[in-house]
């Protein structure tokens, strides 16, 4: 770190978007596309002469998305440095000229600095996420009347268009923006271990968004975000679009995840042992491991589909000698790892910030850390609980049930370290904190109503219920999510370097708070009263509690809007610089400049304690004379 | 803890006596009726924890707030052995307890839910066999010991232990039965038992709650119990009604093998 770079003179505007950037990946994407769709027409066989009958072509739709998303990753530049190198150019850490590393134009390209990854990040899973939301708004206008308004079709690309794209978005919704921005910062690094790694994996999951969206041109897809076979063989060209954004997602969680692993085994600061990790970064091995386990299993079952739908096997198909079973039991074994993929990093969070706004060190880290890595452990031995009316492994429910069951454990683990860090604090209600304690309230109904879904006699009325749409929206939204903004609040003004209104933002809590609970709520009663999930029409006795829980949605996505506008006010427009350290944390990554310098750590720096050093020691209270018939 | 106590001892009886009553799916059969059951006493049990949360919370968000815009550091307590071990043994109590009741509930009859084609509770007495078929996007229904009889609607006699086999023709399909309270999933190629004892005679509703394509949403049913000389008539009428097509049925079987699947283009 000892050279002082003279800064390059910048080159024009126009001089700057020429070369590997967003232009040229969506240009190349284009042509990559176009290239699949033209050879995948150029491949004819005696099985595949069904798809000519009916213009339906998954063989040419696969090879376009595949070679699209190629061309998109070779147009951002990811073969650059490989290519270099096999020509005899030294190695280095940077994809981008000294100059680019300071510009705008490093957000569109390829950049291996972990804050811009992280912030990358932010932006377009959370682009993806307001359209998973847009979406949401209009399956609930739908819900307004007992009859249908959209054509039957439409609506169920709506409702899977929402489950998948949120599910597959969010499963890097922590660890990509914060998880990128933060851990090498809490534990003393100055970057990823495989920084290129960690740009792809970005890249990888944007290509799948777009990938995704593109299903409304090839007739949506009827089946959900599980996607169930045979349903998944009977649909249109849409389908495809389906498996190959999951495949993606997989993809790229997985990689995101062994970079994580990495970088926590190999690249701590000086001192800092396990015991000293931040909670935050053990919530992010939990969910990396979960990741690096589950989502591998995904691609795999997505590949197998894919090829039922090209090359005609039946993997999946009971009238080829496959089996449905197969499937949902592959989906689920990734599909119930998945949502605490999603939650985890939730309970990092919380545990995170609760020590700094409630001035304690955190109550309970064992309990905590153990809790997240049984959390973690025991998901893999649930799954089936979502099977228990599908008839299999009849014999096997009451070890289902008690391997569900048992998973609240650890997760009530959570709970008392959340409870024991408030108890005896001194507690700030800012934006942050507000959100935190949210999560307590929507996390407790949400791991309440699970119980209900995981005993199997009142599975029976509340599986595929508008109950256990409202017990993960609970879970996610009221636990994941909550749990974001918390985390965006928090640690915005650092990544930014500009501080965000706190009245905007507590506006934004209360609305989003009271509309949520009112939202989903009433949903547990309509799924108690019989209303199927994901179902356009509904008994007409029903349609209060429904239009309840709409008008009670479109507040909460105005909630979303106040954010939003927040965001435009405080980062656009107003720009007041972030003080250095706003909350007072004593965390490591506060610790750096405000705004973080390029190279992180001017030294790297010695860990001599542990993480949450708040609250002052007092000696211990006076025991408490004890009454006893002996007097003592 | 004594404002705990003083919640739960107040909230408790109110879930049992006020809410309990009005928990899904009513007492319509004898598993519907055992589901009720099984729901006020997991509510029941889960209403001191979360009495005992909210309450905590509620507490520390008023007796611990920071008073005055100065920054204060709290009490440097790092954990509590006994606090700890306490939640440790009376949650793992209380899942062991849902577990095992939940375990035993199942045992009982089956609950209701779908049980493959090997069922693990299987409820001693006569049966009467139903089939029900899912296909997109209705249900049918087939009566093995009325000469395989397909009706397009559901009718149970009163009173009498049903065995339903459900089965589907093409995607995946789940029978539910609200009133009835059964659930089970209908897939191709595969028999799910459920047995289910009926009670007096009452009509309830029927959904399909697994996505199974465009019209999903329209897959909804109303069938009946009606009391035993009702049944019988009303078996007699649809021999008569389904005669002419009788013959072109294939024969009752457990599962079928339609045509492979085309898609709509």
């Amino acid at each position: 770190m000892s050279t002082v770079s003279v800064p390059a003179e910048r080159p024009p505007l126009l001089r700057r978007l020429v070369g590997f950037n967003l232009l040229t990946a969506v240009i190349l994407a284009a042509v990559g596309y176009y290239a699949g769709w033209w050879l995948g027409h150029q491949i004819t066989a005696p099985s595949l002469a069904y798809f000519a009958d009916t213009s339906q072509d998954d063989v040419a739709l696969f090879l376009a998305y595949t070679l699209g998303v190629v061309g998109f990753l070779v147009g951002i530049g990811l073969l650059n440095y490989p290519v270099s190198r096999m020509l005899g150019r030294p190695s280095s850490i940077h994809d981008l000229k000294e100059h680019q590393r300071t510009s705008w134009t490093r957000y569109i390209s390829l950049c291996t600095d972990h804050k811009v990854v992280g912030l990358q990040y932010l932006i377009g899973i959370g682009f993806f996420i307001f359209l998973g939301g847009v979406n949401a708004m209009l399956i609930r206008f739908e819900l307004l009347r007992p009859n249908p308004v959209f054509p039957p079709g439409q609506y169920l690309t709506l409702v899977g268009l929402h489950g998948t794209m949120m599910m597959g978005m969010m499963t890097s919704g922590i660890l990509g923006p914060f998880g990128s921005y933060f851990l090498p910062l809490m534990i003393g690094s100055r970057r990823l271990a495989f920084p290129r790694l960690e740009a792809l994996t970005f890249w990888l999951l944007m290509a799948g968004g777009v990938v995704l969206m593109s299903t409304v041109f090839y007739g949506g897809f009827p089946t959900g975000w599980t996607g169930y076979a045979p349903l998944n063989d009977q649909a249109n060209m849409g389908m495809d679009a389906y498996i190959a954004f999951f495949a993606l997602v997989g993809i790229s969680m997985t990689l995101l995840a062994f970079n994580m692993l990495a970088t926590v085994f190999t690249m701590r600061a000086p001192g800092l042992t396990w015991g000293r990790l931040p909670i935050f970064v053990w919530s992010i091995v939990a969910t990396a491991g979960l990741n690096v386990l589950a989502a591998p299993v995904l691609v795999t079952t997505l590949t197998m589909v894919a090829l039922d739908r090209t090359a005609q096997t039946g993997f999946f198909l009971s009238t080829q000698g496959g089996s449905q079973f197969l499937y949902e039991n592959l989906f689920w074994f990734f599909g119930h790892p998945e949502v605490y993929i999603l939650a985890i990093p939730g309970f990092g969070i919380l545990l995170e910030l609760l020590p700094v706004f409630a001035r304690k060190p955190l109550w309970g880290y064992r309990l905590g850390v153990a809790g997240m890595l049984g959390v973690a452990l025991m998901s893999f031995f649930v799954w089936q609980h979502h099977l228990f009316v599908s008839g299999i492994n009849a014999d096997l429910r009451p070890f289902y049930m008690l391997s569900t069951e048992l998973i609240s454990l650890p997760t009530g683990f959570i709970f008392l370290c959340a409870l024991g860090t408030l108890w005896r604090g001194k507690i700030r209600y800012d934006v942050p904190m507000l959100f935190c304690l949210g999560w307590i309230f929507n996390f407790l109904i949400g791991g309440l109503s699970g119980v209900f879904l995981s005993d199997v006699p009142s599975d029976v009325t509340t599986h595929g219920s508008f109950f256990s749409m409202a017990h993960f929206h609970y879970t996610i939204v009221g636990g994941l999510i909550f749990t974001f903004f918390a985390a965006v609040y928090y640690w915005l003004p650092k990544m930014t370097a500009v501080e965000l209104n706190q009245r905007l933002g507590k506006i934004h809590f209360w609305i989003m708070f009271i509309s949520f609970n009112s939202t989903f709520a009433p949903l547990f009663a309509i799924g108690f009263l019989g209303q199927p999930r994901r179902v356009a029409t509904y008994p007409s006795n029903l349609q209060f509690l429904n239009d309840w829980a709409s008008v009670s949605a479109f507040v909460l996505g105005f909630s979303i809007l106040i954010f939003l506008a927040n965001l435009i006010w405080s980062l656009v427009i107003v720009r007041h610089p972030a003080e250095e350290n706003p909350w007072h944390s004593k965390s490591l990554e506060w610790q750096v400049p405000t705004p973080v310098p390029s190279y992180d750590f001017e030294r790297i720096p010695v860990i001599d304690s542990d993480p949450y050093p708040y609250g002052v020691e007092r000696p211990p209270p006076a025991p408490i004379p004890a009454i006893t018939p002996a007097g003592r | 803890m004594v404002l705990t106590a003083v919640a739960s001892l107040v909230a408790v009886p109110l879930v049992v006596f006020v809410l309990g009553p009005h928990l899904p799916p009513g007492k319509g059969t004898d598993q519907a009726a055992g589901q009720v059951t099984d729901n006020t006493v997991l509510t029941a049990v889960m209403t001191p924890f979360v009495c005992f949360i909210l309450v905590f919370l509620a507490y520390s968000m008023i007796f611990f707030r920071r008073r005055g815009s100065e920054i204060e550091e709290g009490a440097a307590i790092r954990g509590n052995p006994r606090a700890q071990t306490a939640w440790i043994v009376i949650t793992s109590a209380t899942v062991l307890f849902f577990a095992g009741y939940g375990t035993w509930a199942l045992l009982q009859s089956g609950s209701g839910g779908g049980q493959g084609h090997d069922p693990m509770s299987v409820p001693s007495g006569p049966k009467l066999a139903v089939q029900v078929i899912a296909q997109q996007w209705q249900f049918s229904y087939r009566y093995p010991s009325y000469g395989g009889l397909e009706t397009s609607q559901l009718m149970l006699p009163a009173n009498r232990l049903i065995e339903l086999h459900v089965t589907s023709l093409d995607a995946v399909h789940s029978f539910w039965a609200y009133g009835l309270g059964v659930k089970a999933d209908a897939t191709l190629g595969a028999d799910n038992v459920v047995f289910v004892n009926t009670r007096a005679p009452r009509p309830f509703d029927i959904h399909c709650a697994e996505l199974c394509g465009l019209f999903h949403g329209y897959m909804f049913d109303k069938g009946g119990v009606v009391d035993a000389s009702t049944f019988a008539a009303w078996i007699a009428k649809q021999r008569e009604v389904f005669q002419a097509v009788a013959r072109y049925m294939p024969a009752y079987a457990t599962t079928y093998a339609p045509d492979p699947q085309r898609r709509a283009g």
